[in-house]
């Protein structure tokens, strides 16, 4: 403890010399946002210099821009000086058993399956299991070093392998790219950093669970993962547990980058805090996700499966430069109760014979509003193209909102782009036919849905489809009845 | 095992059964007859528990329990089964996957052990052989893709699966061509045990040369008008219902 506040107060000082004039006393900045609470960021993450200019370019660019207002969803003005910025991990108050943690949340991990030791380390209690997850973190680390992997936190990347960074950072999804990655490329506090060498083919799903150091990123989140040529790796983000954060507004960036001949699969469980039944209190969640395939035969697929936060805003994309490159989208979103999600993919087509698949499943319950948007643009020299996209939507009630915004741009003639699309409402007839047969009106709610969802989830890696599908279930509570 | 006494019931505040009478017992088999719209395909949806229908009067008893007060997953749990006349698809979900559902909420209600995988899929190899079903159609999603004649057999599958007390078909025999019809019937006879009954629904007589019913009961304007035994059908099937149009009429006049 000593140490470390001796570091602190270092940094402290250090600051002063860059020109910081607020006082610090403590781990976290002061609210509101300027160049100097940026410097403090960097500062305190000890970053080099070509960052810091990285970040106060991104918040200069930010400055001049406004806040989108094009989507489909609706949430009270962000006052973005009344937020705090940079506030050093907090140690968790320790429980000493499951007994003190809200049975609520005991509820719905005993829904998703968590087995108890799981649910110990979710919820914070200070047993032996949390060191047995460490010592299972430590023998996949060594695995990964032995094939020259790299899976670390964003921080220790910056650290550990600055040209890497320095190389790929902003190569997909620019400091300027839109308000909300601007935001984020100005002020992110941490995140995470795969790298994966030439020919190397990860032996097992990178999960952020096996990063010990991934608690409290924080609402600032950026991911950056390259795939060297010829290399595959399968990256898993989130879990399925109910995640509850004090800090209302996320806006993370990832990036990812595939050279030639390299595979890249991205899947998303996300279960942030919904709000309540009225809505209240939920996480904004603003993501730019977007992979370049840059080599040729490249390929990234990305699948998401959203069922949290109050408002979910995010169209992870693929740019396909190379030629004969491959981008999927499969995604399932849910909105109940007063949830709204505005989410789908942009497909860019530049390289020659490239593919897209887009499959986008989307269920409505309760007051939920769902929103598709997408866009599969086929360039000039993009010839001989593909894509194909099924847009989906299944409503629960007559109270909650479909909506789908398709925009296709072809401009030569030897591509072809098919689009289907279909709004459904779960049928009374389904259910009765299910009951009939002796399930629960909820258990053949949630298989109707689930069976909507099949596409998506079996491009979910094996136990993740199991945990959502599960997940459905938990989040689609209340919405019949 | 099943009384049905004075039952009313409509559908958009139109009443489409007025008074229905119908006694069944263990190992009998039912058939009932009539004209479209006479209120056979209700029947069959009342006693189901269809929401869309509206019990306004009358009472029905089965195994000794109040029917109408018990949910529509109640009922399947304590041996109702309903034969669809239309089998409605559910992408997405497999065969295999929906009976085993069923089947598990249906054991778990009666205190027996749900089935694991192999057994389950032990249990229903052996009875898919009763409709002559092959193997693949598990895999596939329920009904999705189906011909009239597989969806027909599907249900008959199920019948068997979920071995109810009480079956009732609605129509199975609609749509089926003479080879399908016949292994319908096969299975339903198959299924046939001391304990259970089973109340056919149908237009035709022709179902009720392979499915041989113990009861014939004639269906009009949502009254049993004429009870008999399987001759009655014969003698519908060789006079229509007009005749008895008139004799209805004559009785509820009288």
């Amino acid at each position: 403890m000593a140490t470390e506040n001796q570091t602190i107060e270092e940094l402290a000082g250090k600051e002063y010399k860059y020109g910081f004039i607020t006082d610090i006393e403590s781990d976290t900045a002061p609210r509101g946002l300027n160049e100097d609470i940026i410097r403090f960021i960097s500062a305190k993450k000890e970053e080099p210099e070509w960052l810091l200019e990285w970040r106060l370019k991104a918040f200069r660019h930010w400055l001049t821009m406004e806040e989108p207002d094009w989507h489909n969803v609706h949430y009270p003005a962000i006052d973005y000086q009344n937020i705090i910025y940079y506030s050093a991990p907090k140690k968790k108050t320790e429980l000493k058993s499951l007994d003190e943690v809200d049975p609520e949340l005991l509820r719905t991990y005993e829904k998703l399956g968590i087995s108890l030791a799981e649910q110990e380390r979710l919820a914070g209690v200070a047993v032996d299991a949390v060191f047995d997850s460490v010592s299972v973190a430590t023998t996949f680390k060594g695995k990964l070093n032995e094939l020259g992997i790299i899976f670390c936190s964003f921080s220790e990347a910056v650290r550990d392998h600055p040209e890497l960074v320095k190389k790929w950072l902003g190569s997909v999804v620019p400091a300027g790219d839109n308000f909300f990655a601007a935001l984020n490329s100005a002020v992110f506090t941490d995140g995470s950093f795969c790298y994966i060498p030439k020919g190397v083919r990860c032996p097992m799903e990178l999960s952020t669970y096996f990063r010990i150091n991934a608690a409290d990123t924080g609402q600032f989140e950026r991911t950056l993962i390259v795939a060297e040529e010829g290399s595959y790796v399968s990256y898993l983000e989130g879990c399925t547990a109910p995640i509850r954060d004090t800090n209302q507004l996320h806006a993370a960036v990832v990036e990812l980058v595939a050279l030639d001949d390299a595979q890249i699969k991205y899947s998303t469980v996300q279960n942030w805090y919904p709000g309540d039944k009225d809505g209240k209190g939920g996480i904004y969640n603003f993501v730019t996700k977007r992979g370049k395939c840059a080599g040729v035969n490249s390929r990234i697929s990305w699948t998401q499966v959203e069922t949290g936060s109050s408002i979910t805003w995010k169209y992870p994309s693929v740019l396909l430069q190379g030629d004969n490159s491959v981008g999927e989208f499969y995604s399932v979103a849910l909105t109940n109760n007063r949830q709204q999600a505005d989410t789908g993919t942009k497909m860019i087509h530049i390289g020659r014979n490239t593919r897209s698949t887009i499959v986008s499943k989307g269920i409505s319950a309760g007051f939920g509003n769902n929103s598709y948007r997408g866009l599969v643009s086929i360039q000039k020299g993009a010839e001989r193209s593909r894509n194909f996209s099924q847009c989906d939507s299944l409503l629960l009630g007559d109270k909650c909102g479909a909506h789908t915004f398709p925009y296709i741009k072809v401009k030569n003639t030897s591509s072809k782009v098919e689009h289907e699309a279909t709004t459904s409402k779960i049928g009374e007839d389904q259910i009765f036919y299910c009951t009939q047969r002796g399930l629960s009106t909820e258990d053949a709610v949630n298989m109707i849905v689930n069976g909507f969802c099949k596409e998506v989830f079996r491009e979910l890696p094996m136990e993740f489809a199991v945990e959502a599908q599960k997940l459905l279930g938990v989040s689609l509570e209340g919405s019949v009845g | 095992m099943l009384e049905i006494k004075n039952l009313h019931a409509t559908v958009d505040n139109k009443e489409i059964l007025r008074g229905v009478n119908l006694t069944v017992r263990a190992g009998e088999i039912h058939a009932i007859m009539g004209p479209n719209g006479s209120g056979k395909s209700t029947l069959a949806q009342v006693l189901a528990g269809r929401q869309t229908y509206e019990v306004q009067e009358g009472e029905v008893l089965y195994r000794g329990k109040d029917l109408l007060e018990m949910s529509v997953e109640d009922r399947a749990r304590e041996g109702v089964f309903l034969a669809f006349q239309y089998p409605v698809e559910i992408p997405g979900v497999t065969t295999s996957y929906f009976l085993k559902a069923a089947l598990n909420s249906v054991r778990k209600h009666r205190g027996e052990e749900e089935l694991d995988a192999m057994e389950f899929l032990a249990l229903v190899k052996e009875r898919a052989k009763l409709v002559e079903m092959e193997q693949s159609f598990l895999q596939r999603s329920v009904n999705e893709g189906f011909s009239g004649g597989e969806k027909k057999r599907n249900e008959i599958f199920q019948m068997a699966v979920l071995e109810p007390k009480l079956a009732v078909l609605d129509e199975t025999d609609s749509g089926l061509d003479i080879d399908a019809l016949r292994i319908v019937a096969d299975g339903v006879n198959k299924l046939r045990r001391p304990d259970n009954a089973v109340i056919v629904v149908t237009h035709y007589q022709r179902l009720l040369n392979y499915i041989v019913p113990d009861f014939v009961h004639v269906l009009m304007n949502g009254r049993i008008v004429r009870s008999g035994g399987k001759e009655l059908a014969l003698e519908l099937e060789k006079r229509g219902y007009d005749w008895m149009k008139v004799e209805a009429t004559v009785e509820a006049g009288s």
